[in-house]
C-alpha cells in the first residue's frame, strides 16, 4: 500500500513538473531603435536602460514566464526601414509587443502594422502629440513635445516680453514651435521671429545670428536631443548671446544630460522645462542613478530617453503580470491604459485612459554646476499630471 | 541700414570662415585630381583623420592645440602615403568607374573603423582659453575661433600658394598638371611627385578638419555627408586649380551662410541650383583647363 | 568591367537557363512566406539595379544620382495617394514612369553634354535639389516624418495589399517581368550595341557618324523611367514614403548590389541585389558596424581582383571547368 502511495505520488508530482513546464513561455518583444549612424546614442541609451530592467526586475514576472526582447536598428529617422523592420518582428519573430521607436516617423510608419496584426506598441520615445492617434494599439510612455513646451510657454510670458523660436524642421519641431507660441503669446508675450532650422543641418550660427539680431529677450531653441543639442549650444556661445542678455530657453532635450559634459560651460544658466532630469534626487532616480553607474560605468550618464524606455518595460511588465503571461492584446490594451507608477525615476507617471498618451509632471530646470559637472538640476516643479496640451486643444483621441 | 550692413557684414565673415575650412580640405583634392586623374571620392576621410586626430589629442593626451594641429598634418600626411603606395597607385590607370567604386569603398571601410574606435559621439572640441570668447573689432563682435580659422587658414593658403608659384616642386607639379608624358620625358619622376603631392593634399586635408571641427562635427559618417560639399568646390573651381577651388569655396561658404540666413525656408536648394548653373556654363569649372 | 551579355552579334533568343531566376522567385513564393516582404524589397532593386545598369554598364555614364528618379517615383505615386486621392495602384505607377521619364528627359538632355567629374557632380547635384525640395514642400510630401495615409486600392479590385507581402511580391515580380523584358530587347537590339560602341569609343562612334548625344538622352531617358517604376513600387508596397528613397547612402547602396553582382550584364543586376539583401539581413541585425566594413573590404576587392562581380567569377570558373574537360 505504501509503495503505491509513493509511486503515484512521484507520478503526481511528475506531472505536475511537467504541467509546469509546458506553460513556461517566453514573450517575445520587438524593439526597433537607433543603434548606428549618428543619433546611435540616442538608441543605445534606450537599449542600456531596457537591458538594464530586464535584469533587475527578473522577479517581478510571473512563474515560468520569460521575457525576450529583439533588437533591431533602423539606423535614424528611416521610416521605411522601420516599417519593414516592425513588419519581419510581427511576421517572422512573431512578437507580442513593439517598443522603442527612437524617431516619430519611425513609429507613424510602424502604427498601421500594430492595427492590421494587434500587436501593442509601447512607445518609448517619439514624442510628436498625433502619433498615439493612428491607431488603438499605441501607448506612449515618453513625452510629447505639447507637455514640455507650452508650460514652458506660459512661464516665459511672466519672465520676458520677446522671444525668438528657433525649432527643427519635423513634426516634433512643429510641435514645439506651436506649443511654446501658445502659452507664451496667450501669456502676453510676443514673438519676435522665427526659424525651422532642416534637421540634417551641420551649422547653426546663420540661424542663430537672425536670432540675434532680431534682438529678442530670449530664444527658445528645439533640436532633437544628442549632437544637434551641442552644436546649437555652441553656436549660442560662440555668438556670444549669453552676455548680450539673450537667455535660451526651451524643453529639455536642448540640455540633454548625456550631452552636457561636452557642451563646455555655455550651457550654464540655461532654463529649460522637461519631466526628467538626471540630477533629480527623488529617491527612484537615485536608485535608478545607482543601478545605471553599477551596470554602465560612473562616467555614464542615462537621458530620458532611457527613462522612457525604463518606464516602458515596467509597464509591458505590468501588463505581463495581470495576464500571468497570456498575452491578449486588447486585454493588453485595457490593462496599459490605467497602467501608474509612483516609483518612476521622473516622479509618478500614468496614462491617460482616454488617449493612451504619458501623464505626468513638468519641472523648471536650470543647468548649474553641482560638483565640478553640469546637470540640470530641478528648480520647481511647475504643473503636475499634465496631460498631452494639443490633444485636449484640439478634442482629439 | 545699419542693421542691414550689420547683417551683411556678419554673413560674409561666418562665410568666409566655412568657405577657408572648405578650401582648406578641398584644396588637395583639386591638386591630385588635376595631377593624377584620380577621382578620389574619399577625401574627406582623410580630413575626418585629422579631426580624430586633434580631438584625441587635446582630449586624451592633453596636447596643446597648436601642435595638435600640427599632429593633424603630419599625421594624416604620412598615413597616406601608405595608403597610396599600397592601393591608390595600383588604380591610376583603371577606368574612372573603378576609382569612384574603390574610393566608396574606402569610406564605407573609413566610416566602420570610426564607428568601432570612437563610437558614434560627436567628438568634443575643446578650445583654448586664448582661442574662445568674442573678439572686437569695428564695434562688432566676431568669435575669436572663427577669426583665427580665417587667418590661420589665409597664412596656410598663402604658404601653398608661394610653394607652388616659386619652389622647383611647385614647378614639377605644374608641369605635369599640365602634360604628364611632357613632364616624365623632361625627367621629372613622377611617381614620388604624385605621392608627395597626396601626402601634401591629404595632410592639409587633415589639417582642415581639424581646424574646422567646430564647424563640420567630427563624427563617423562624416566622409558620406560632407562628399557634396568638397566636390561640388573642386567641380566648381576646376581640377588642378589653386585659384580657382579658392574662388568656389569661398563662394559657396559666403552663399550657404547667406541662404540660411536670409532664405532659410529655402535651404541649401539655391547652392544646388547655383552649382547646376555654373557647371553647365563653364563645365570645367570657373578657373579649369581641360575643356 | 569587360564581359557583359548582349550587344554585338549575340542571339536575343531567351536561352533556357534565364527562366532560372523567375522559377526561384516563384519557389520562394510558395516555399518561404514569412520572407515575401524581404522577397519584394530584392524584387524592387533587381529592377532599380537594372535601369542603373543599362546607363552604367551599358551606356558607361557614372552617375551617383540615380536615386532621383527613383525618390520622384516613390514621392509621385505617395502624393498621389495620400492627397490627391488616386489610390488605383496601375494609374499611381503609371504616374511614376511618366514622372521619372520627364525628369530623366529633361535632365538627361542637360547634364548629358559634359563628362566625368562634372557629369558626376551633376547627378549629385540634381539629387540634392530634390531632396531639399522635399524636405521643405513638407505639406505635400510630409518632410522629414515621411508621408504616411498612404493608400493603395486593391489590384484589379480583387488583389489587397496584406500584411504579409504576397499580393505586393506578386505585382512586383509582375512588374519586374515586364521591366527585365523591355531591358533585354533594348540590350539585344541595335540600338544596345550601339550603346556598346558608345561606351567603349565614344570618338569613334562619332567619327562613324552615330548621334552619340542624342542614343545616350534616350538611354538615360528610359532608365529614369524604370527607376521611376521600381520607386513607385517601394511606396506601394511600404504605404510609406520617406526621405531616403533620396539620400546618397541608398544610392551607394544601389551601386554596391550592382558591382557585387556584376555590371554591364543584365543577371548582375539581379545577383547583385539578391546577395547583398539577403547577406544584410542575415548579418547586418547582428552587427551593423561590421556590415559597412564588409561591404567597403568587398568593394575594394572586387575593384582590385574581381572586377566582373559575382558572375565575372562565375565565368572564370565555368571557363576553367570547360578547358579542363
Amino acid at each position: 500500500m505504501k509503495h503505491n502511495t509513493i509511486r503515484t505520488a512521484t507520478l503526481v508530482l511528475a506531472l505536475l513538473l511537467c504541467a509546469a513546464q509546458a506553460s513556461a513561455q517566453t514573450i517575445k518583444i520587438g524593439s526597433v531603435l537607433t543603434l548606428s549612424g549618428p543619433n546611435a546614442t540616442l538608441g543605445e541609451n534606450m537599449d542600456r536602460a531596457i537591458k538594464l530592467y530586464m535584469k533587475l526586475n527578473q522577479d517581478k514576472l510571473p512563474p515560468g514566464v520569460k521575457v525576450e526582447v529583439i533588437t533591431r536598428d533602423d539606423g535614424g529617422p528611416n521610416p521605411d526601414k522601420a516599417k519593414q523592420l516592425s513588419q519581419e518582428l510581427i511576421v517572422r519573430d512573431k512578437v507580442q509587443f513593439l517598443a522603442g521607436m527612437t524617431w516619430t516617423p519611425n513609429a507613424m510608419s510602424s502604427a498601421p502594422l500594430s492595427t492590421e496584426a494587434k500587436v501593442p506598441m509601447v512607445i518609448m520615445n517619439a514624442g510628436t502629440s498625433v502619433i498615439t492617434t493612428m491607431s488603438p494599439y499605441i501607448v506612449r510612455l515618453s513625452f510629447t513635445l505639447w507637455q514640455s513646451s507650452l508650460p514652458m510657454g506660459t512661464w516665459a510670458a511672466k519672465r520676458f516680453k520677446t522671444a525668438y523660436v528657433a525649432v527643427s524642421d519635423f513634426g516634433p519641431g512643429h510641435d514645439a514651435q506651436a506649443a511654446f507660441t501658445k502659452g507664451f503669446t496667450d501669456g502676453g508675450g510676443k514673438i519676435v521671429g522665427e526659424v525651422r532650422i532642416p534637421l540634417a543641418n551641420p551649422d547653426f550660427i546663420p540661424f542663430m545670428q537672425r536670432a540675434k539680431d532680431a534682438k529678442p529677450d530670449a530664444i527658445f531653441g528645439f533640436v532633437p536631443a544628442g549632437k544637434q543639442a551641442t552644436a546649437i549650444m555652441k553656436a549660442y556661445g560662440e555668438l556670444g548671446l549669453d552676455k548680450a542678455g539673450v537667455k535660451f530657453i526651451g524643453p529639455g532635450d536642448i540640455t540633454t544630460d548625456e550631452e552636457l559634459a561636452n557642451m563646455g560651460d555655455v550651457p550654464l544658466g540655461v532654463l529649460t522645462m522637461f519631466h526628467y532630469s538626471a540630477a533629480a534626487d527623488r529617491p527612484a532616480n537615485k536608485a535608478f542613478i545607482a543601478a545605471w553607474h553599477k551596470e554602465y560605468g560612473a562616467n555614464s550618464t542615462p537621458s530620458f530617453m532611457s527613462v522612457g524606455a525604463w518606464d516602458g518595460m515596467d509597464a509591458i511588465y505590468y501588463a505581463i503580470r495581470e495576464q500571468k503571461g497570456k498575452i491578449d492584446p486588447d486585454r493588453t490594451m485595457e490593462l496599459l491604459k490605467q497602467y501608474k507608477s509612483a516609483d518612476s525615476p521622473r516622479g509618478p507617471i500614468s496614462i491617460d485612459p482616454e488617449t493612451r498618451d504619458i501623464v505626468q509632471n513638468e519641472y523648471l530646470r536650470e543647468v548649474r554646476k553641482v560638483g565640478g559637472r553640469l546637470e540640470n538640476v530641478e528648480l520647481e516643479t511647475v504643473q503636475t499630471a499634465v496631460k498631452d496640451p494639443w490633444k485636449i486643444i484640439n478634442n482629439k483621441k | 541700414m545699419q542693421a542691414v550692413l550689420a547683417s551683411v557684414v556678419s554673413v560674409a565673415f561666418h562665410g568666409a570662415a566655412l568657405g577657408m575650412i572648405l578650401y582648406v580640405i578641398s584644396v588637395g583634392l583639386s591638386v591630385t585630381m588635376g595631377l593624377m586623374g584620380f577621382a578620389n571620392l574619399a577625401h574627406g576621410v582623410f580630413a575626418m583623420a585629422g579631426g580624430y586626430v586633434l580631438t584625441t589629442a587635446i582630449s586624451r593626451f592633453g596636447v596643446p592645440f597648436p601642435l595638435a594641429l600640427a599632429l593633424a598634418f603630419v599625421l594624416v600626411g604620412t598615413a597616406s602615403i601608405v595608403l597610396e603606395r599600397l592601393l591608390y597607385s595600383r588604380l591610376y590607370t583603371a577606368s574612372d568607374l573603378e576609382q569612384v567604386l574603390f574610393t566608396i569603398g574606402l569610406i564605407f571601410i573609413a566610416v566602420a573603423v570610426a564607428r568601432f574606435i570612437y563610437g558614434t559621439l560627436q567628438q568634443p572640441v575643446v578650445l583654448p582659453q586664448y582661442l574662445k570668447g568674442q573678439f572686437s573689432l569695428l564695434g562688432r563682435d566676431f568669435p575669436t575661433y572663427r577669426v583665427f580659422i580665417i587667418g590661420f587658414s589665409a597664412v596656410m593658403v598663402g604658404l601653398l600658394w608661394f610653394g607652388v608659384e616659386r619652389t622647383r616642386w611647385g614647378a614639377m607639379v605644374r608641369a605635369a598638371v599640365d602634360n604628364r608624358a611632357m613632364a616624365q620625358s623632361v625627367g621629372i619622376d613622377t611617381k614620388r611627385l604624385f605621392t608627395l603631392t597626396f601626402a601634401l593634399g591629404s595632410g592639409l586635408a587633415g589639417l582642415g578638419g581639424g581646424l574646422g571641427a567646430e564647424i563640420i562635427a567630427i563624427q563617423p559618417t562624416y566622409p558620406f555627408e560632407n562628399l557634396v560639399y568638397f566636390l561640388v568646390v573642386v567641380a566648381v573651381g576646376g581640377l588642378g586649380s589653386l585659384r580657382g577651388p579658392f574662388v568656389a569655396a569661398l563662394l559657396i561658404g559666403v552663399s550657404d551662410t547667406a541662404c540660411k540666413y536670409w532664405l532659410p525656408q529655402f535651404g541649401a536648394f539655391p547652392i544646388y541650383v547655383a552649382t547646376i548653373a555654373i557647371l553647365l556654363w563653364r563645365p570645367a569649372g570657373l578657373f579649369g583647363r581641360h575643356a | 568591367m569587360s564581359t557583359h551579355a548582349g550587344g554585338y552579334s549575340a542571339d536575343p533568343r531567351i536561352r533556357r537557363i534565364e527562366w532560372l531566376p523567375w522559377i526561384v522567385a516563384l519557389a520562394a513564393f510558395f516555399l518561404l512566406p514569412e520572407y515575401l516582404s524581404l522577397g519584394a524589397r530584392i524584387v524592387i532593386y533587381v529592377l532599380y539595379a537594372l535601369s542603373l545598369d543599362l546607363i552604367l554598364g551599358y551606356a558607361g555614364i557614372i552617375t551617383l544620382g540615380h536615386s532621383a528618379y527613383f525618390g520622384l517615383g516613390a514621392y509621385v505615386v505617395g502624393i498621389l495617394a495620400a492627397k490627391a486621392g488616386i489610390t488605383d495602384p496601375m494609374v499611381q505607377l503609371a504616374a511614376a514612369a511618366a514622372a521619372g521619364a520627364l525628369l530623366g528627359l529633361t535632365t538627361g538632355a542637360i547634364i548629358l553634354r559634359t563628362r566625368a567629374l562634372t557629369l558626376l557632380m551633376l547627378t549629385l547635384a540634381i539629387t540634392s535639389v530634390l531632396l531639399e525640395i522635399a524636405n521643405k514642400a513638407s505639406t505635400l510630401t510630409g518632410g522629414a516624418d515621411g508621408l504616411s495615409g498612404v493608400v493603395i486600392a486593391p489590384i484589379l479590385g480583387l488583389f489587397r495589399f496584406d500584411m504579409y507581402g504576397k499580393t505586393a511580391y506578386l505585382y512586383c515580380l509582375v512588374v519586374l517581368l515586364i521591366g527585365w523584358w523591355l531591358v533585354r530587347k533594348i540590350i539585344y537590339s541595335p540600338f544596345g550595341t550601339s550603346l556598346t560602341g558608345v561606351r567603349e569609343n565614344s570618338l569613334r562612334m562619332h567619327a562613324i557618324g552615330a548621334p552619340v548625344y542624342w542614343r545616350l538622352v534616350l538611354v538615360y531617358t528610359l532608365s529614369a523611367t524604370i527607376a521611376g517604376v521600381a520607386g513607385g513600387l517601394i511606396t506601394q508596397t511600404n504605404q510609406f514614403v520617406g526621405l531616403n528613397v533620396l539620400s546618397f547612402e541608398s544610392a551607394g547602396e544601389l551601386l554596391v548590389m550592382l558591382i557585387l553582382g556584376g555590371v554591364g550584364r543584365i543577371y548582375g543586376a539581379f545577383v547583385g541585389p539578391v546577395v547583398y539583401l539577403i547577406a544584410q539581413d542575415l548579418l547586418a541585425k547582428q552587427f551593423p558596424e561590421y556590415w559597412y566594413f564588409g561591404i567597403g573590404t568587398m568593394l575594394v576587392l572586387v575593384v582590385m581582383f574581381a572586377r566582373g562581380g559575382i558572375l565575372g567569377i562565375l565565368d572564370g570558373l565555368i571557363a576553367r571547368l570547360r578547358r579542363k574537360a
